[in-house]
């Protein structure tokens, strides 16, 4: 974390926010099951920016406007529709993008493992102060990725979040929504933070923001090309619906 | 005044409308003034208030010579629709009040037909024996139609909710009066088909009810109202005679088309038992988009850019004001998705091809903000999002009843002072109240005007009546 204090004497942050947005099935739409039970349908079905990550996004955009970031870097990893994802991000604050090209599926075939990989390489030459992920993908229901990318790059994690708060001495305190309920966690930076769904409510791209989003910069890189082992560590054998209620019977 | 409380309703039309309910079997066509059905989104959760019986809220209004229900006739009853006759107070006090709260009925039998040789039969007995009845949907209408006023049986059409046939070619479903429109359109949506008609109660309204009502709902500046969209409809008159118009033809001339009268008869000709729809694709694409002017006449503008450069993939026009917007954070919680502006549009287009309706919606929307005539804007694509801004219009009705007591009117005045009623509203009785609320079908120049206030309030129903309708005749509305 670098805090340069300028001549009012303004904390003026330098810190980057690496944030991750997926591109899952709107979670309004009926999911349907591909013939051959191997996985769910995705051909012509509307897909939108996971909700976890759009909250991630917004806290990444507070920050910024609480002037305790000076950039967010919004990452995508899949096909090339995935950059409609990362345009929603700008609109909504982000600066720039970086968009990772495969083809593989990234509700199955693209892991939590190899994301935090390919995280990690993006770290490497980025350098961010902070990453905030979802804490899941809606489609996959992992909630592996975060905690995985703290592990490799052996930083603290606060998961699960419902409040970030930063202190004068480059830490964050994080309120985690636990099972027993709100537990305060400390962290030095830099560290991984997943957002719960309290976190914040994400706000809504506005015109002239989506006007700017045009013209920001979004790098492209293929995932082959990132020199990262993406081979998936488990096959899906079978998607199914789950069985139909039975009619319940009074005792 | 004997002390009784009027409550904040179209007075005139409802009395109109009660007389003619009463006298249905003298068959008497005399039709209160249209009222649409409002919108309300989440599922109708009756509470039933304690309120006011009808009868003794309108002293004047009289129990027509009509039978009163005796153990002989629940007898009869039991027969003809056996272990679906209710009688218990608790099992029908929901069923006596009306969905805003302000119309309670003192029906003492529910019966529950579920097929049509039923409802016959219901009706044939007590044209015999002069008693009277209301037939009843969803309940979820705003006007005090669906309830009894006196004692009336209550014919409820909830177990009448088999849908009959799909023919997914020609688009024409055939289905039961009590199947709930939400439900419909599950049924309808594998085969890529929607009702030609959806407004924000459609979780609980039924199919029978939106066409005795010829209810017009969020989607009537694309698809037409139900007089275009129902092909054939079958009723149960008063005297217990089926009436068969359920042709499924686009095209039927045979004959005089009887159906029209019963969409929108508001029961008063017959109890609709099934009908025949004419039901659209749904669009491959839906995009909203929620705009914010800071005039009227920005609004307006903004309306005809939209009709020029949007055409064919208009879909629906719907307009809040500020006020609309503060009802829903106070009372529900939902947050605007722009800041403060005085009036807020919003834009559906629905088309067969997302990139081209995206395409003209960013032109309009680069129009609009390049002219200056809309602050702010945003624009949804994604169901989720879709959804959530069509929210903000449809819980209008649900946010509103949230604050007491509710004065709601439903008219329909010149597009170019179209706002000018709730203005003036707000000059006349703003400071005696909590809200005055203007929203509503900008397409179909469409006002519901809602004022509220913590509970019924005399001197504000005075100042509102028979003042609104007095303005609303000077402009020939």
């Amino acid at each position: 974390l670098c805090c340069v204090v300028d001549q009012e004497s303004l904390l003026v942050s330098t810190m980057k926010v690496l944030v991750g947005v997926k591109r899952v099935v709107d979670y309004a739409v009926k999911i349907r099951i591909k013939g051959d039970k191997s996985a769910v349908e995705t051909a012509n079905v509307k897909m939108s920016m996971n909700p976890f990550c759009e909250i991630a996004v917004e806290e990444a955009i507070r920050l910024k406007e609480k002037k305790s970031a000076k950039e967010v870097i919004a990452v995508s990893i899949g096909p090339k529709q995935s950059v409609e994802t990362i345009r929603t991000a700008l609109a909504m604050g982000a600066d720039r993008g970086i968009h990772v090209t495969t083809d593989m599926r990234t509700d199955q075939e693209v892991q939590p493992l190899a994301i935090a990989k390919v995280f990690a390489k993006l770290i490497e030459e980025e350098k961010p102060d902070l990453v905030i992920l979802g804490k899941q993908s809606i489609d996959d229901d992992s909630n592996q990725t975060g905690q995985m990318l703290a592990g490799l790059m052996d930083w603290p994690q606060a998961t699960f979040a419902n409040e970030l708060t930063f202190g004068d001495d480059g830490t964050i305190s994080v309120k985690r929504e636990i099972d027993g309920g709100l537990q305060t966690v400390s962290a030095s930076l830099p560290a991984v933070v997943t957002a719960d769904l309290r976190l914040n409510q994400p706000r809504y791209a506005t015109l002239p923001n989506i006007m700017k989003a045009k013209k920001k910069k979004v790098d492209s890189k293929a995932l082959a090309d990132m020199g990262v082992d993406v081979e998936p560590r488990f096959t899906v054998t079978e998607v199914s619906d789950p069985p139909t209620r039975q009619a319940g019977s009074v005792v | 005044m004997r002390g009784s409380q009027v409550i904040g309703y179209a007075l005139k039309p409802y009395a109109q409308y009660v007389r003619s309910h009463l006298r249905q079997y003298t068959k008497e066509t005399n039709r209160s003034n249209k009222t649409m059905w409002a919108h309300s989104s989440a599922p109708m959760a009756q509470k039933p208030r304690l309120v006011q019986l009808s009868s003794e809220r309108f002293p004047q209004l009289t129990r027509g010579d009509f039978a009163r229900v005796t153990d002989g006739d629940l007898q009869v009853f039991e027969r003809l629709v056996p272990s679906r006759v209710l009688t218990e107070p608790d099992d029908i006090v929901g069923h006596n009040v009306d969905w805003s709260g302000t119309c309670r009925g003192d029906g003492k039998v529910l019966l529950r037909p579920k097929t049509t040789e039923e409802v016959s039969a219901i009706l044939k007995y007590c044209n015999g024996r002069r008693l009277a009845v209301v037939p009843q949907g969803g309940n979820t209408g705003l006007v005090g139609g669906s309830v009894p006023v006196f004692d009336e049986v209550i014919i409820s059409m909830s177990l009448m909710d088999k849908i009959i046939s799909l023919d997914d070619i020609s688009g024409v479903l055939v289905c039961q009066a009590g199947c709930v429109v939400d439900r419909i359109n599950g049924a309808l949506e594998p085969h890529g088909l929607m009702t030609p008609h959806i407004l924000g109660s459609k979780g609980s309204c039924q199919i029978g009810g939106n066409i005795s009502t010829n209810a017009g709902g969020l989607r009537m500046l694309r698809y037409g109202n139900l007089h275009g969209n129902v092909l054939g409809a079958e009723a149960v008159l008063p005297n217990g005679d089926v009436l068969d118009c359920l042709s499924t033809l686009r095209k039927d001339n045979t004959g005089y088309d009887l159906k029209q009268l019963l969409i929108g008869s508001e029961g008063t000709l017959g109890v609709v038992t099934a009908a025949s729809i004419l039901c659209p694709r749904i669009p491959a694409a839906i995009s909203v988009a929620l705009l914010g002017c800071d005039s009227f006449a920005q609004v307006l503008r903004t309306y005809d850019a939209a009709k020029r450069m949007l055409q064919e993939v208009l879909s629906a026009v719907e307009f809040m004001d500020r006020a609309s917007m503060e009802v829903l954070q106070e009372n529900l919680q939902l947050t605007c998705p722009l800041g403060a502006h005085g009036y807020y549009l919003l834009l559906e287009t629905s088309g067969s091809n997302a990139a081209h309706d995206e395409d003209k919606l960013n032109s309009l929307l680069r129009y609009v903000m390049e002219e200056g005539i809309v602050g702010d804007g945003t624009v949804a694509t994604e169901p989720s999002k879709v959804q959530s801004l069509w929210a903000l219009r449809e819980n209008l009705a649900v946010a509103l009843r949230a604050d007491g007591c509710v004065y709601k009117y439903d008219v329909t005045v010149p597009l170019s002072r179209f706002y000018d009623l709730v203005a003036d509203t707000r000059e006349r009785v703003g400071s005696n109240t909590t809200r005055v609320v203007g929203y509503g079908h900008l397409g179909e120049s469409d006002i519901h005007m809602n004022v509220t206030c913590p509970q019924h309030d005399d001197d504000v129903f005075g100042a509102l009546e028979p003042w609104v309708y007095d303005w609303v005749a000077r402009c020939n509305g």
